[in-house]
């Protein structure tokens, strides 16, 4: 990738060129954005995904510790531009901790878990009704009807969240994100409370966010709510795949070693 | 120049969903939507019971009060014999809402003999049609130039009188002076989406429609726009809009022909319904909106059988389709007089007057709009699915747990075009001492798991009678998964509620504790065992 930008940039027109083609995506960008194409997320988020939540795609959100409230900041966003959400198959949400991360609760519906025969009526009810529904399907669903619950998503333009593992999702989805390592900060050996937590959060998926890239938040942020960690950007897996302890550090060693070249591999 | 307004005479019931309940007219009734009192009989009134009261609290100020439920179909059938008889004066009855209906006066009275002759002949049918309605309910008849005036009036007559003197005749050009003492309140009778108007004019200083009325009509279009405007005219004694000098084209009513005639209600609401949909359509691609509707029906022996329908807002093609459904319900299955001898074969609605289409404007502020029409629709399809208790929506109750703060109600029992109470923490989320600090964990266990927690020595961790730890917590044992190792913990934080309820009475001890698969939990220790309640998830 390097050595494409290196040839780009080498000549005064290619350049030039450049910096059309960067003009040009701004606008084009901004055309995309607006408001119909795309449902709004947390201004923290856009790291995760730049454009917002595509309308009739399909989310996965998975992992250990820390996937329940990277699906809660998700749902904020269009909650609080308006839209009407509504929740399936999770008995277990923490309906105050949705409130903190921005979720209105005034626009909110839950639906217990639907019996496993009528649990895609239900879901595919939800998408055609509601912008954005988050659902943790109770068994496998069969191919078919997730294809069916997909095909419907992407006709009425609404997001469907699918909050399990691979196991119950057997369609292809357009953006994953997995919570792969989390700290939390404030609690001592017997002594302060839970203030604040560092997620790193994985990001792949279809299309644009085809290269697997990695993200670090504060989820929840010290004074609630959520925020990008601010002393690390983004990177490739390749330099990541390993614990948080080692990735942080090896992150910072390779700025140190070739940092001018950083910004360049940031803004591509 | 005169300003032209319609003389119109209303005849109105006070609170026609009590009539309509069919109770004893002695009885204290009130009629319950969402929860909340919408309508009360004379009888509960003098209890106390006033509309807006929640039902408890009704039922606590009278507790042999009849509950009845909201239900606009079975009010419009109950009015149909209201509207059948007036039908006598004038044929174009024009229903507002269940309960109240309106007629221009001009050919009618000069037929009957005036104004107060006309207000007295249908104050005598409209008593006839409905046997057994007492005093305080009406029905009572307003003559006056305007419909907003004459309904004005038609409710004050209903409420005071109820009797033989239950009409009231605002004499042509008075209406000014009849509107100028009434608060100004009044404005939002019909049209709850007038309330923040006419808070905003009440803080403004200006207490009676008077008052408004006495203000240049440019500075409150300059100020309020359309709203503004439309509530000055009203309190200057206008209609609410400019007469319309055309009549809408012709082409825009949509006719059906049933084959075969339909006997049933059922059958002839399908068809409305698609005929709702059809003229819906036809309006919004001219850019109109209908505000009153004509909805006629033929049977096959030729007995017609039209209405006029009005909206304060406009009408919708839900709002079209369920007020076919009302009017045939009460022709189809009416009393046998009124009956048609054979099934409808014709159906035909015509726009009666319609209006630019402005489209629907959101609150500036954000302000909280009512739940898209589409969202309400498959809620209520899933609660028929699964049962009212599977669809809920969330409610702020306050409270010291995780699972305490926050209920689940039935969506059913919710008004959710309203402005619902509890969906902010508002006046609930006062001290709750002992509530834990944020964050709030995002995953509660409706049924707290039983865990182990063991010290570093293999010991059994408690917390004695002054809460104090016995040993630092080491090992945490969530049901019979794998042991994990506890890297930060913090409490006790005991809290003891209840204590005045020997059954209700909890004592418990919190802790918070991250352990090295890292996962924050909150535990409990409860009559010394220990309970995982909540993952920071």
């Amino acid at each position: 990738m390097s050595s494409i930008l290196d040839g780009m940039a080498g000549g005064v027109a290619g350049a030039e060129g450049l910096a059309r083609l960067a003009a040009a995506a701004v606008r084009t960008r901004a055309a995309t954005l607006a408001g119909e194409r795309a449902l709004p997320v947390a201004a923290a988020l856009t790291a995760l995904c730049p454009d917002g939540l595509r309308r009739g795609s399909t989310v996965a959100v998975a992992g250990g510790a820390g996937s329940t409230s990277l699906a809660l900041v998700l749902l904020a966003g269009p909650s609080a531009a308006g839209s009407w959400v509504a929740v399936a198959g999770v008995p277990t949400l923490g309906l105050a901790a949705a409130a903190g991360f921005g979720v209105v609760l005034g626009r909110l519906v839950v639906v217990s878990q639907p019996p496993p025969p009528s649990c895609a009526t239900v879901l595919s009810t939800l998408v055609d009704a509601f912008d954005i529904v988050l659902a943790r399907p109770p068994q496998r669903v069969r191919a078919a009807d997730a294809r069916r619950l997909v095909a419907r998503a992407r006709e009425r333009g609404s997001v469907l969240l699918v909050a399990s593992g691979d196991d119950r999702w057997p369609e292809p989805v357009d953006l994953r994100l997995t919570a792969v390592a989390t700290t939390w900060e404030g609690l001592g050996d017997g002594h302060g409370h839970l203030r604040a937590r560092r997620v790193t959060v994985q990001v792949s998926g279809r299309r644009a966010a085809a290269r697997t890239r990695r993200v670090e938040l504060w989820l929840p942020a010290p004074g609630g709510g959520v925020a990008p960690v601010e002393s690390t950007g983004t990177t490739d897996a390749t330099t990541a795949d390993r614990t948080t302890a080692d990735w942080t550090t090896a992150d910072a060693a390779t700025a140190d070693r070739f940092g001018p070249r950083l910004p360049h591999r940031r803004a591509m | 120049m005169t300003p032209v307004t319609t003389r119109t005479l209303v005849v109105a019931f006070a609170d026609w969903s009590v009539v309509a309940v069919g109770a004893p007219a002695d009885e204290p009734v009130a009629v319950v939507r969402a929860k909340r009192v919408v309508a009360a009989s004379p009888a509960a009134r003098a209890e106390g019971v006033l509309p807006g009261l929640c039902r408890r609290e009704a039922q606590a100020r009278c507790p042999a009060v009849t509950i009845g439920d909201h239900d606009p179909a079975r009010d419009a059938r109950a009015f149909e014999p209201v509207a059948a008889a007036l039908e006598v004066l004038t044929p174009r009855i024009e229903i507002t809402e269940p309960g109240r209906a309106a007629f221009p006066t001009r050919g009618p009275s000069r037929y009957f003999g005036g104004d107060a002759a006309l207000a007295a002949r249908a104050a005598a049918l409209a008593r006839g049609a409905v046997p057994g309605v007492t005093r305080g309910m009406g029905p009572g008849v307003g003559v006056a130039d305007g419909p907003f005036t004459a309904a004005l009036a038609a409710r004050q007559s209903a409420t005071a009188g109820g009797g033989a003197g239950s009409i009231l005749v605002v004499a042509p050009g008075a209406s000014p002076a009849f509107l100028a003492p009434l608060p100004l309140a009044t404005l939002e009778h019909d049209e709850p989406g007038r309330r923040e108007l006419v808070d905003v004019l009440g803080r403004l200083g200006l207490r009676t429609l008077g008052d408004l009325a006495a203000l240049p009509a440019a500075d409150l279009v300059a100020r309020f726009g359309t709203g503004g405007a439309v509530a000055h005219r009203l309190a200057a004694g206008l209609d609410p809009r400019p007469p319309t000098t055309r009549p809408p084209p012709p082409e825009l009513a949509v006719t059906a022909e049933l084959d075969p005639p339909a006997e049933r209600v059922d059958v002839v609401a399908f068809t409305a319904r698609a005929l709702a949909d059809e003229l819906h359509r036809r309006l919004t691609g001219r850019g109109m909106a209908c505000t009153r509707l004509l909805i006629g029906a033929e049977t096959e022996h030729g007995e017609v059988m039209e209405r006029l329908w009005r909206h304060e807002g406009t009408l919708g093609p839900g709002a079209i389709a369920d007020r076919a459904r009302w009017q045939l319900h009460g022709w189809l299955e009416g009393s046998a007089q009124h009956r048609p001898t054979a099934g409808i074969s014709r159906l035909r609605l015509a726009p009666d007057e319609v209006v630019a289409a402005t489209g629907r404007q959101l609150g500036f502020w954000g302000g909280t709009t009512g739940a898209p029409e589409r969202a309400v629709r498959a809620m209520a399809r899933l609660a028929g699915l699964l049962g009212p208790e599977a669809v809920t929506v969330p409610e702020w109750r306050g409270g010291r747990g995780a699972a305490e703060q926050v209920g689940l109600v039935p969506a059913v029992a919710v008004d959710l075009d309203g402005e619902r109470a509890g969906v902010r923490p508002g006046p609930v989320s006062a001290p709750w001492p002992g509530r834990l600090p944020e964050p709030e964990p995002a995953t509660v266990h409706p049924e707290p798991l039983p865990v182990t927690v063991l010290d570093g020595g293999g010991a059994a961790v408690g917390v004695s009678g002054r809460g104090r730890v016995t040993a630092a917590p080491h090992q945490v044992v969530v049901g019979d998964a794998r042991p994990v190792r506890v890297l930060a913990w913090a409490g006790p934080w005991p809290v003891d509620e209840r204590w005045w309820d020997p059954a209700g009475h909890r004592r418990r001890a919190r802790f918070q504790v991250v352990t090295d698969d890292g996962v924050a939990r909150l535990l409990a220790v409860e009559a010394g065992r220990w309970w995982a309640e909540a993952v920071y998830d």
